[in-house]
Order: structure tokens, then sequence, then C-alpha cells
């Protein structure tokens, strides 16, 4: 890597928080309206995101981009690491190979994830509306949930440890007992953030998403 | 009569990692020695020493090490026994699970068997500017004192002994990274604290934020779990951590 590692490592670091970390909770919330308010809420939601201005530059500046320097420079980091939690067996040595595992899982996982929905949109094969009965025919296939929750339960980890380094590596908690607290607050961000990707996926499987297309069309004519 | 001979002698089993040169390859062997009481791994060392004989009894060449103090201040015979690195004098044999099992810290140039070159960690002092600048060519007079609150942390890290213990359980310091190490930042932390070492921080902090400094800790924290001196090194980061994002606010925007 060209340059001073430096300002990578913060570059990389800050970008996982803000805007990833914050593309996360979104993300989550988003989803969990289709366990809260079903098809309706969830085809609102979307809506949302796409009502906002300048929603393609937020996209490449504000998810794409950051998403391909963080994954890129993250792998770089990962294979950096002689992962030794064998041998030091130490719970903060395994979230540091966890995290590492984590990243890739995750880094793959996105790919996937984007694939099967945004693409899906970008070529014209879905519209927006329809995205909730694709997460149907996605949460209904027994293996592409089990590799949905997965996937999930990667990335949240990984935003959730990272949050804890994050604080650290500003320098923000110092003491033992300030990173201690920090570490029982991001478990918490864990639990339940997972719970919320994971009660939405739960919903997807629901019937009513079936037939989105329709009631999101109708919906968009009542609008 | 063989059997109540064999349960009358104890003796203490080691499985040796050995390497003859910098360049060849390291190969495992084994002795057995007879127990004395309070014995240590360095004891243990010596008696092969005199009797350099293998456990089948073929005779090889003494096992090399390196050790001076003997009371755990000087650092220098650091070695992973029974898989975790720490230092030989204080590793006592009847604390240890038998085969004792040595291996030479490889995170470390190896110059043969248990002796390792623990250079980088002096380059790093030197890169770091870990020492207090009072040379010149008139009396300064005394410094500034030091508050007693600040003097007794800063005690702590100047137990340092360059042992390179914090260095071979980190798994950011190998040789596909350029991670300056746990050592030489705890220490940045020590001259950051003394008051006449505190009027050149800026220039140790600048050295830590370049290629291969402070940002390649990953909070493993297995540097603190096995220090030997108990000294606060995860501590000693996240506080440099914060030192140096304040000077990198500060020098961006020159205040």
């Amino acid at each position: 890597m060209k340059g001073n590692s430096y300002y990578w490592r913060k570059l990389h670091s800050l970008l996982g928080v803000i805007p990833l970390g914050g593309f996360i909770l979104v993300h989550a919330l988003t989803n969990y309206q289709a366990f809260e308010r079903g098809p309706e809420g969830f085809a609102n939601g979307v809506h949302f995101i796409n009502s906002l201005p300048i929603v393609p530059v937020l996209e490449i500046f504000g998810i794409y981009l950051p998403i391909l320097f963080h994954g890129i420079y993250g792998l770089y980091m990962a294979y950096q690491s002689n992962l030794n939690s064998g041998q030091y067996t130490y719970s903060r040595n395994w979230a540091f190979t966890l995290q590492r595992i984590t990243g890739v899982l995750t880094f793959i996982f996105v790919f996937w994830h984007v694939y099967q929905t945004r693409f899906q949109v970008y070529i014209g094969s879905v519209t927006h509306e329809e995205l909730g009965s694709t997460m149907h025919q996605i949460a209904t296939n027994p293996a592409f949930f089990v590799m949905y929750v997965v996937g999930v339960l990667a990335a949240v980890f990984h935003f959730s440890n990272g949050l804890w380094a994050f604080l650290i590596s500003w320098g923000i908690t110092i003491s033992p007992r300030a990173q201690k607290v920090s570490s029982y607050i991001c478990m918490v961000v864990f639990v339940l953030v997972s719970a919320l990707f994971i009660l939405s996926l739960v919903a997807f499987t629901g019937d009513e998403f079936k037939e989105t297309a329709s009631a999101a069309l109708a919906w968009t004519n009542i609008g | 009569m063989a059997e109540a001979t064999a349960t009358a002698t104890k003796t203490i089993k080691f499985i040796i990692t050995r390497q003859d040169t910098p360049d060849s390859a390291p190969y495992k062997e084994e002795f057995e020695i007879p127990y004395r009481a309070n014995m240590n791994v360095i004891s243990g060392l010596m008696e092969i020493q005199r009797n350099p004989t293998t456990a089948e009894g073929k005779g090889t060449a003494p096992v090399c090490w390196e050790s001076n103090c003997l009371e755990e201040v000087c650092g220098a015979c650091s070695m992973v026994i029974n898989g975790k690195p720490r230092q030989a004098c204080s590793a006592l044999i009847d604390q240890l699970e038998q085969p004792v099992r040595l291996e030479p810290m490889r995170t470390f140039p190896v110059v043969r068997d248990l002796v390792i070159n623990r250079e980088r960690m002096f380059n790093a002092l030197k890169r770091v500017k870990a020492w207090i600048p009072i040379d010149g060519t008139y009396d300064l007079g005394p410094g500034p004192r030091l508050a007693e609150s600040k003097r007794q942390w800063a005690y702590e890290l100047s137990k340092c002994m360059t042992c390179g213990v914090c260095m071979e359980a980190c798994p950011n310091v190998n040789d596909r990274n350029s991670f300056i190490g746990p050592q030489a930042i705890s220490q940045v932390r020590l001259f950051n604290v003394h008051p006449t070492g505190e009027m050149n921080k800026e220039e140790r902090l600048d050295a830590l934020m370049e290629d291969g400094g402070i940002e390649g800790c990953g909070n493993s924290q297995n540097c603190v779990r096995s220090c030997p001196k108990g000294i606060p090194l995860t501590t000693s980061i996240a506080a440099i951590n914060k030192d140096t994002t304040k000077h990198l606010f500060k020098k961006w925007l020159g205040m």
C-alpha cells in the first residue's frame, strides 16, 4: 500500500462507522418496518429512502465507495494479521479473529445481496416496489434464509465490535473500565440490530409479501 | 528393581526446538534430566549444558540460550514455554506442565536455538526518541517536577524491560505487517508524561503517525494479558491514540 498507512487506517476506521455503521442502522430500521407494519410499511420505508434528494450521490459516496475501500483495505489488513486465538484464547483475541473472519464474510455477503436486490433494480428486472416480494422469494428458500442469517450476523458483529475498536483507535475509551463498559454497550448493539434484521427476515417469509408487487402498485395509485 | 529405581529418581522432560544457524531449518530434540527441588527452566538448561545428551542417549551440541539477571528484570531469557512467551528464569519447573516445551520467540530473527535478536525493539525506541534530551552547552538547571499522581502510573510503564513478550503475543507484529508493537508505544507515553520529555512530545507522536506506527494496533489486547511486568499496555496505546488524534487535527487546523 502506497502512502502513509496511518492515514489509510484512520480512514478505514472512520468509514466503518460513518457512513457504513449509520447505513447498517438505517437499513435495519427500514427492514424492520416489514415486521412491524407489514408489506405496506416496508414499501413506505423503501419509498422514503428513494424520495431523498440526490439519491445516486448518496448511494455512490455514502455506500458504494466507502464499502469498496473499507472492504478491500480490510482484506489487506486481515492478510497482515497472524491469527493466534488457538494459542492466546482470550475473549478479546477471539473478537480480533472474528472481526477479520466476519469482515471477509460480510464483504462476500454484501456483493451477493446487492446482486440479488439493488442490482436487479438497476437492470430493470425488479422495481423498487417489488423488492418486498423479491425478499419473500429469498427468505422462503431455506438455504438462502440460513445464508442471510449468517451474513446478517457477520455484518452486525463486524459493526458492533468495530465500533468498540473505533472508540479505542480514536482515543475515546482509554481506561480498561471505559473499554469494558463500551464492550457491554456494543454487545447490546449487536443483539438489538441482529434482532431487527432477523425479525425482518422472518417477516419476509410471510405470505402477505408474495403479492407485494400488486399491493405496492395499488399503494402507488392511491398515492 | 528397575521399576523401583525409575520411581525413585524423578526426572524432567524437555522438548526443545533447536536451530543451528539463523537460516537453517528448526528441529526438535528431547532431553531428560534429573529433578532437583526449586528448579527453573534456566537451571534445567544448565543441566543440559553440563551433560548434552538427548533422551535417547545421543550426544548433541549444548542448547544455546540467553540470560542475565535471573530475576525477571532484564528480559534476555524470554522464550516460548509451553506455548506462551515468558521469561525462563521465572518459569519454575514445579509449576510447569510436563514435558516442558521450549521454543524461541519466532517473531524475532532466531540466532541459534533459543537465542533471538531483539534489535527491532531497540530500533523502535530510537525511532520514537524514547529518551529525555537534556544535553546542551550550559547547565539548564533542575527541570520541572512530575506530579505524584502521574509519577505513580509512569513508574509502572518504566518497568518495561524490552523483553519482547508483547511483540510475540501480538497478532499484528509479523513480517507482513510494519506495526511497531506495543512496547515502544507505551514508552512514548512514559517519556511524554515526563515534564522535560513533554517538551518534545510532538516529535514522538509524529514518529507514531508514520507507516508502521500506532495504526497497526488491532486491539486484540494479547499484549496486556502477556506482559510479565503487568504494564497497562492497552491503556498506553489508547492514551497515545487520543494524543495522536488530537495532534492530527491540531496539525491540520494549525491550532
